[in-house]
């Protein structure tokens, strides 16, 4: 009976500490929101984000597109060749990357690269007294730091996204048309005529903005939550990189599951 | 030497002393209602002034220094810094009273993204209108204050400690604030940079005209240092008093922290039972279980 309640008990702890987390959570994206005037107001602060959020991230992005790309070409040429169809290879190679590979794979990688660095740097200026001695001199973190590297990130995804699309659109081509001997003018015209912009390039950038938001709430949140210490740091670190990834998937079936109009 | 005591003028912000840049006023604190941090604090400290609160670690003087800050809120009691009840600001008061205090961490907390320069400028430049001249005028001037406008260009990962808090102690005073306050200034350095600090701290508060709380526990350096001294112990400030007071004390407690010995009044054992009954206890188990083994 003792055991059971221990258990009871643990429980209605664990779940009560999730909620209050949950809670917190919120309130600081609110203030994130509320304190983003100064990211836009001092635009070369975002920038600053964007060049290490972003640019930093384009060669691991643009090589995983490549790779991406030229395994769909593969995979996509040896199914369809059975159907007699493999000059739908562009087409293939373009829906599969637009609506779902580009956003949820650059989602993911930009999760485990810049999600991860920006909640060990706010975790460890938190342990340095860094966020401390800034709220110290009447300057705001969640402004000055908080907020720049949030919209840094929502401006950064999409178009990481889009750039691993294109490249993985390249690699696909290069193995599909270079290597393989798709015919060029079909692998090209028939991506042009089935790649609708509103259905498909348009549900990949939402896509990408909503994953944006996700990952770098849940890095900027983690950082500032972390408790200062080596380990504290350490563990916000990996939970970031857990918890974003999976909530990237699960947003990703969400959305996919409300644009769906095959049914 | 007791609170309200000897120097019954200085304890309590009921003293009606107009000039007092700090008042703090019958305070207590804890993370938990239950259990008090800091019980019944008096403190008052003049313009002007250089004071140490001093004490073993855990005494609750780092506490002081926060509630004094505006990071925490007492549970009891008032604290005033120039007139105004720094408990019951809004943010934007805190604010506005933050930008004319200034406040050295223990290991400097400079932003290690940023050079020394930049460091020093981030308050002028977050604070001020002024064009960038003006501001690289204004922070080497800080930088020269502290012996370190060649270092200007270099990177905090550059610099050894004591050249670390330097840098901090420039960043810290760049508004001329009106009260400074200090977290353990000394900790970690070497007695050069030791040296260097105090000397520094003393001198920018003797000419910006400002009032330094020093939380220490360096009892030679912060004697040579300061104006008057706060002792606490337990959560309550049990000895006040100038540093030759301090020095003389007759309090057994503060006696052995001035003269830095192992034991008195704060024993060198944690609490345990007696080491002898303890060998016997030992030796009689042990005895029991080779007879059981016989």
């Amino acid at each position: 009976m003792h055991r059971i309640t221990e258990i009871l008990e643990g429980l209605g702890s664990r779940v009560t500490g999730w909620i209050w987390r949950l809670g917190f959570a919120s309130r600081f994206f609110w203030l994130t929101l509320r304190h983003s005037g100064t990211a836009f107001r001092r635009f070369y602060l975002t920038i600053r984000e964007i060049y290490f959020a972003g640019v930093l991230s384009l060669v691991i992005i643009l090589v995983s597109g490549l790779f991406v790309g030229m395994v769909l070409g593969l995979q996509g040429y040896d199914t369809l060749v059975r159907y007699g169809s493999s000059e739908a290879l562009g087409v293939l190679v373009a829906l599969s990357l637009t609506k779902e590979l580009g956003p949820v794979v650059a989602g993911l990688l930009f999760a485990s690269r810049a999600g991860s660095a920006i909640t060990a740097e706010i975790g460890l200026m938190k342990a340095t007294e860094q966020l401390a001695a800034m709220e110290m001199m009447a300057v705001d973190p969640i402004a000055r730091v908080v907020a720049p590297r949030f919209w840094a990130g929502i401006i950064s995804m999409p178009l990481l996204a889009a750039l691993f699309s294109a490249m993985g659109i390249f690699g696909g081509y290069l193995v599909g048309v270079r290597f393989i001997g798709v015919d060029d003018g079909s692998f090209w015209s028939q991506m042009q005529a089935a790649v609708d912009f509103k259905e498909d390039i348009l549900t990949g950038i939402f896509k990408s903005v909503v994953f944006g938001i996700a990952i770098t709430w849940i890095a900027v949140f983690e950082g500032y939550d972390a408790p200062p210490t080596a380990e504290g740091v350490s563990r916000a670190t990996t939970r970031t990189v857990v918890t974003s990834s999976l909530a990237v998937l699960a947003l990703d079936f969400v959305m996919t599951a409300l644009m769906f109009r095959g049914i | 030497m007791q609170p309200g005591g000897k120097n019954g003028g200085r304890s309590g912000a009921n003293s009606g002393a107009p000039d007092n840049m700090v008042e703090v006023d019958k305070v207590g604190f804890g993370y938990d209602r239950r259990r008090l941090v800091l019980r019944d604090i008096n403190i008052a400290i003049p313009r002007g002034q250089m004071v140490a609160v001093m004490g073993l670690s855990g005494c609750g003087k780092t506490t002081l220094l926060r509630l004094i800050a505006g990071w925490l809120r007492p549970i009891t009691g008032e604290i005033r810094v120039a007139g105004k009840p720094i408990s019951r600001l809004g943010r934007k008061g805190l604010f506005a009273l933050r930008r004319r205090v200034g406040m050295l961490f223990q290991f400097g907390a400079l932003f290690t993204d940023m050079t020394v320069f930049d460091n020093v400028a981030f308050q002028l430049r977050e604070h001020t209108d002024l064009p960038e001249r003006v501001i690289a005028d204004l922070t080497l001037m800080k930088l020269h204050a502290v012996g370190l406008r060649g270092a200007a260009d270099l990177m905090p990962s550059e610099l050894s400690g004591g050249m670390a808090r330097r840098v901090a102690l420039a960043r810290s005073v760049a508004l001329d604030p009106m009260l400074m306050l200090y977290d353990e200034p000394f900790a970690g350095l070497d007695p050069l940079s030791l040296g260097v600090i105090g000397q520094l701290m003393r001198r920018l508060n003797d000419s910006l005209g400002a009032t330094s709380i020093v939380v220490t526990h360096d009892v030679t350096e912060a004697l040579q240092l300061v104006d008057y001294v706060y002792f606490m112990s337990n959560g309550v400030v049990m000895a006040q008093g100038t540093p030759e007071e301090i020095r003389n004390s007759s309090d057994p407690m503060v006696a052995q922290f001035v003269k830095g010995e192992s034991d008195g009044p704060v024993p060198f054992h944690y609490p345990a039972p007696d080491y002898r009954q303890d060998l016997f206890q030992e030796a009689m188990l042990e005895k029991a279980i080779l007879e059981k083994a016989a």
